[in-house]
């Protein structure tokens, strides 16, 4: 009797074990379901206008909702171009502010600092935005374009980039903000990377005389080198889809851009505005394709960025 | 001969002076590149934080003229009338909480694969790699997600499509912290529970979340201010709306009403969009410094 109520008592036991890693297990399941998910609705929706254009899509510079006419250079250039900008202004930054915290902070400040930066990726982008084109803008177009478009614009060669009316927006602005919201990014996965490194191999090239930034150029960077790369490519995925700061600052212009200072467009500043708006069949699924095009690019420069820093991870020979 | 000598050793010295001459101008270079770089480092510190603290003064400065008790009671008024950003607070903090309502179980539970049955098997690699990537996803492009998925079926916006896109980006927040502070939980906590008999369902919800719980905790916090200021997915899923409504109907909230506002060109307009940025930016920080207090409190415990 007493027996047969334990074994009950086992076998539910059972079952329930056996449901609970079922549930645990459909769950994680949903989370790749989304991403598949996310892909097809995107690919259904974004079928009318793959049909109508083609790969033409992909090379005209045209964007003209009134005769409906669509081609995704324009934007996908000014996403490109933006983050390309912020890498160029975040990077050397971010570099700074890492070794700053790791070999140069003083210990009681190193956590307050820490948090100081990591503050600045919890701003949230429409402040951002708000803050680039109230505050940041004006001040740039009164104060340093003019002076960079008197001297800049004559140069051989790259003066061209700087020629244009100082409005204070534009690709160059965007790329400036994008910049100051992926250091944080940058800096913290460059900071971690730093940390990993035995103190072994950093004392060694002290004992041998070596200056903190030959440490740091000799010893620390070339051991760390895959994960700054990984770093940077998060930091990338991260400027490329970035949309309310942008579609403050960068003016929304879907004419081809020649110079830094030109208003232009990205991809997700592009939808922000336009997406509300849009009617007729075949330009909602213009926009949608874009957001396509979007998600493809970022999710191979993330992808990278994963495998790179997996990489550094075995490397290490442990888990850290 | 003696002459020779001196010649000789006068050399000897020569070259030595010339040596340590060079070494010390090898020596001054490195200190000069160091000295440099070094001061380069630090003025990248000082340039990310001087961004961060001008952001924050602006704020503070523009919106807390704007801040006043009609922010919080009065809704968005029409331009030129007096109003405030109740039906927005309002809106956003449903739709927040609905976001972590249906997110966080989900989180939770796909983490708790992860950590404690994902040893083996292709799936929880796989979902590692995916939801890390899901991480750093555009958030617009969740939007499109949701609009595709729910807005076009229903065939109208609403509150809970903009739950929905919260939602989806909660949960790869909550499932990042919920594994890593799973993994923290030592192995004799678990074997000494399955050595007591404890079935593996009860071992994970009675003994290894419940010593996890600050730090799950501290991953729902994280993921509300993530997306308590969050614009991007809102845009075509929750819409806006002048009014109160339910959750149902387009529905205000903060960040669109500040887009809206920001964007126009009306002054007091302006005035209430700098008030609302100012509520949300601090709490947003409030809870990121709250979250991280959270997660030391319980590092200091293992």
């Amino acid at each position: 009797m007493e027996n047969n109520q334990y074994s009950a008592h086992l076998k539910r036991q059972m079952l329930l074990d056996s449901v609970f890693r079922v549930a645990t297990r459909f769950f994680a399941f949903l989370v790749l379901a989304m991403l598949i998910g996310i892909l097809v609705s995107l690919l259904i929706g974004a079928m009318p206008s793959i049909r109508h254009f083609g790969w033409g899509f992909l090379t005209s510079s045209e964007w003209d909702p009134v005769t409906e006419q669509f081609g995704a250079v324009v934007p996908i250039f000014g996403t490109l171009i933006t983050s390309f900008i912020a890498l160029l202004i975040g990077v050397p930054i971010s570099f700074g502010i890492a070794i700053f915290l790791t070999e140069l902070c003083p210990p009681m400040l190193k956590r307050p600092l820490g948090i100081a930066v990591e503050l600045l990726a919890g701003i949230p982008s429409i402040i951002y935005g708000m803050w680039g084109l109230f505050v940041f803008a004006p001040l740039f177009g009164e104060y340093v374009q003019p002076w960079i478009l008197e001297n800049m614009g004559d140069l051989p060669l790259v003066g061209f980039l700087f020629q244009g009316a100082p409005m204070g927006i534009g690709i160059f602005t965007a790329g400036l903000i994008l910049a100051i919201m992926v250091i944080p990014f940058i800096a913290s996965v460059m900071r971690d990377v730093f940390e990993v490194v035995p103190p072994m191999l950093k004392e060694s090239a002290y004992g041998l005389g070596g200056t903190t930034w030959e440490v740091v150029r000799y010893v620390v960077l070339p051991y760390t080198k895959t994960g700054v790369v990984g770093g940077i490519m998060l930091g990338l995925g991260r400027a490329l889809g970035e949309t309310m700061a942008v579609t403050f600052v960068i003016g929304n212009s879907s004419i081809f851009a020649t110079g830094l200072f030109e208003a232009g467009n990205s991809i997700a500043s592009t939808l922000a505005n336009e997406f509300a708006e849009a009617n007729g069949e075949l330009y909602l699924s213009s926009l949608i394709q874009l957001g396509l095009i979007l998600f493809f690019i970022t999710f191979v420069v993330l992808s990278c960025s994963k495998l790179l820093l997996l990489q550094l991870k075995k490397q290490e020979g442990r888990s850290s | 001969m003696s002459t020779s000598q001196a010649i000789g050793s006068e050399k000897a010295i020569k070259v030595m002076s010339q040596s340590t001459q060079r070494n010390n101008a090898i020596y001054a270079r490195r200190r000069l590149v160091n000295g440099f770089n070094m001061l380069a480092a630090t003025l990248a510190m000082g340039f990310g934080l001087f961004w961060l603290f001008w952001i924050l003064w602006t704020l503070l400065q523009h919106g807390l003229s704007g801040l006043s008790t009609d922010v919080f009671t009065q809704i968005t008024p029409p331009p030129g009338s007096k109003g405030g950003l109740a039906n927005a607070i309002a809106g956003s903090l449903q739709m927040t909480f609905f976001g972590i309502l249906f997110g966080t179980p989900i989180g939770i539970l796909a983490g708790v694969y992860l950590a404690e049955y994902g040893e083996r098997g292709w799936l929880a690699p796989a979902t590692r790699f995916i939801n890390d990537i899901l991480l750093s996803a555009p958030s617009i492009v969740i939007g499109l997600f949701v609009y595709e998925v729910y807005v076009v079926t229903i065939g109208h916006f609403s509150g809970w499509a903009g739950s929905m896109a919260l939602a989806l980006l909660v949960i790869p927040v909550v499932v990042r912290t919920t594994e890593n502070m799973l993994r923290l939980v030592p192995n004799s906590l678990r074997e000494a529970a399955i050595a007591l008999g404890a079935p593996q369902w009860k071992v994970i919800m009675y003994v290894t979340l419940r010593a996890a719980k600050a730090g799950v905790i501290t991953g729902i916090l994280l993921a509300v201010a993530r997306i308590s200021g969050e614009t991007a997915p809102l845009l075509f899923t929750a819409l806006n709306n002048q009014f109160w409504s339910n959750m149902n109907q387009p529905m205000a909230n903060l960040p669109i009403v500040i887009f809206q506002f920001a964007m126009s060109p009306y002054e007091d307009w302006h005035a209430l969009a700098w008030a609302g940025a100012l509520l949300i930016t601090f709490s947003v920080l409030t809870l990121n410094i709250l979250a991280r207090w959270f997660a030391s409190k319980n590092n200091s415990t293992h």
